[in-house]
């Protein structure tokens, strides 16, 4: 799997560090339980589009949301993460 | 047909014409007491122990490809019971001990192997970490032994035991552990269901779970709706997909682990050993090739295949262990797909439906607690509540906090 790094280019994916879904959000001033247990422990676990987080630590050292295809390994696009989480990236 | 030794004795003698298939290719029927989706380890032995234990065999096993071509037939074949935290260790042992006489039960050859599984340490922090859950495993009924360098030593000469970063210090023992052919798992399993009126049902993929004032009445599937009022989900790899189906979400991220052979060698290792300081395990299997593997990709994945950066990492644990792996060509290699749960531990549970089990979160443990995980999962099934080994598995932990994790990562599903 390759990813085309928006700062570096195009690298083999031993450069980087999955943490895993981007699509997760703090559930801020909720104080529902059951936001804050779906926030922390249940996932989407999408079959097909997914977007997550990489971090590129064999390159400029940001974090990145990656698109891709968990069917396939196709990577469609990857963004800096605070672009995705500031502007509210539709990826 | 009860294979014995008069049986092959019979066959050989009149050339071998007379063996029947191991179970029938079975055509769906409209309605079943119970349907097990997925024909994997689990669901095969879940469907056994229905019809064995409850007297359930109007049972139908429904696998979307051929029985055994998912997980089952996709590891590194080991068994043990070295776990830690109470929930999995009564749990484990009871597998380990179903496994001890699974071949008798089943009458069928799996090929259970108790050459024992080698924990290796290479610091004294692991070494007292490893005496902390050999007495855990002493505890609860199960083997463990702790060796010093010389009895490692003498069991494994070749280990590169003066490693400059990773010196073997010693290791954690357990005798009873090994390893079982797991093709024939998938298939003694399967022909003993069969042998009780269980029907297995390949090329059969569901594709929705009807669901009437929150009670299951049967599965959508390509070849036309089946009814049942029990239905239980053992597809780990696509929990998730298939569990989306009836609602229901699970903590669950499903990620590729990839695994590997040699080419045939010489009798060479004859225990299963494990790298300390890494994550890396190997035996050698009858035929000769050394099977092994490391830790899983690290991203989400379905495709049963993984990218090469996790093959040279294995590659590199594996001959910081044992150098000689070097001069040894791999034959083959190959991905499954794991449902890593968030603290690392599986579920068997009911649901808040009615007559929906679930079967999931096996992470990449899945194979070892094949007979308990069926036993419990049939259980479950047919007394609508768990049993006491299967009662700290709930979906329900989560939101509780009666986690079960083992390695104490927390809710990161790519570390367990």
């Amino acid at each position: 799997m390759r990813i085309v790094c928006p700062h570096c280019g195009e690298r083999p994916v031993e450069e980087f560090t999955a943490l895993g879904a981007a699509d997760v959000r703090r559930p801020e001033g909720s104080t529902a339980m059951q936001d804050w247990i779906d926030y922390v422990y249940f996932r989407e676990n999408a079959f097909g589009t997914h977007r997550e987080l990489f971090y590129h630590g064999g390159g400029c050292r940001q974090w990145l949301v990656v698109e891709r295809d968990t069917r396939s390994h196709a990577v469609v696009r990857a963004v800096p993460a605070r672009h995705f989480h500031s502007a509210k990236v539709k990826a | 047909m009860r294979y014995s030794i008069f049986s092959l004795i019979k066959e050989a003698v009149r050339g071998n014409g007379g063996w029947k298939p191991a179970w029938r290719d079975a055509q769906p029927k409209a309605e079943y007491d119970a349907i097990i989706v997925g024909g994997g380890g689990h669901g095969l032995s879940t469907a056994y122990y229905l019809a064995k234990e409850h007297g359930i065999t109007n049972v139908a096993v429904l696998e979307k490809n051929t029985i055994g071509s998912g997980n089952v037939g996709r590891n590194t074949t080991i068994i043990r019971s070295n776990y830690l935290l109470p929930g999995n260790t009564a749990f484990y042992e009871f597998s380990l001990k179903l496994w001890e006489g699974l071949e008798q039960d089943i009458n069928y050859n799996a090929m259970v192997s108790q050459r024992g599984v080698l924990n290796l340490y290479h610091s004294d922090a692991q070494r007292d970490a490893y005496v902390r859950r050999g007495n855990a495993m002493h505890m609860n009924g199960a083997d463990a032994e702790l060796l010093d360098r010389d009895a490692i030593r003498a069991m494994a000469p070749y280990l590169d035991f003066d490693n400059a970063r990773f010196p073997i210090k010693g290791g954690l023992l357990q005798r009873r552990g090994g390893s079982v052919r797991h093709d024939a798992v998938a298939w003694g399993y399967a022909r003993a269901a069969d042998t009780r009126g269980v029907d297995i049902i390949q090329h059969c993929e569901v594709t929705g779970i009807r669901i009437e004032n929150g009670q299951v009445r049967g599965v959508e599937t390509n070849r036309g709706f089946i009814g049942a009022r029990k239905i239980g989900l053992a597809a780990a790899g696509n929990s998730s997909r298939v569990a989306a189906m009836a609602g229901i979400r699970l903590p669950i991220e499903s990620h590729v682990l990839q695994a590997f052979v040699s080419e045939g060698v010489k009798p060479l290792i004859d225990t299963v050993i494990t790298f300390g300081a890494g994550h890396f395990y190997i035996s050698q299997s009858d035929k000769g090739g050394l099977v092994f593997g490391g830790d899983i990709d690290g991203y989400n994945s379905y495709a049963q295949r993984g990218s090469l950066a996790t093959v040279e990492n294995v590659m590199e644990e594996g001959i910081a262990m044992i150098p000689m792996l070097g001069r040894i060509r791999v034959l083959r290699s190959w991905g499954g797909i794991m449902d890593m749960s968030m603290d690392g531990s599986p579920i068997i549970t009911t649901t808040h439906i009615d007559g929906l089990y679930l079967n999931c979160g096996w992470c990449y443990g899945g194979f070892k607690a094949t007979p308990a995980s069926g036993w419990c999962f049939a259980h479950t099934i047919a007394r609508n509540e768990p049993h006491a080994l299967n009662s700290a598995f709930r979906l329900d932990r989560f939101a509780t906090g009666h986690l079960i994790d083992e390695k104490g990562q927390g809710p990161t599903p790519n570390l367990h």
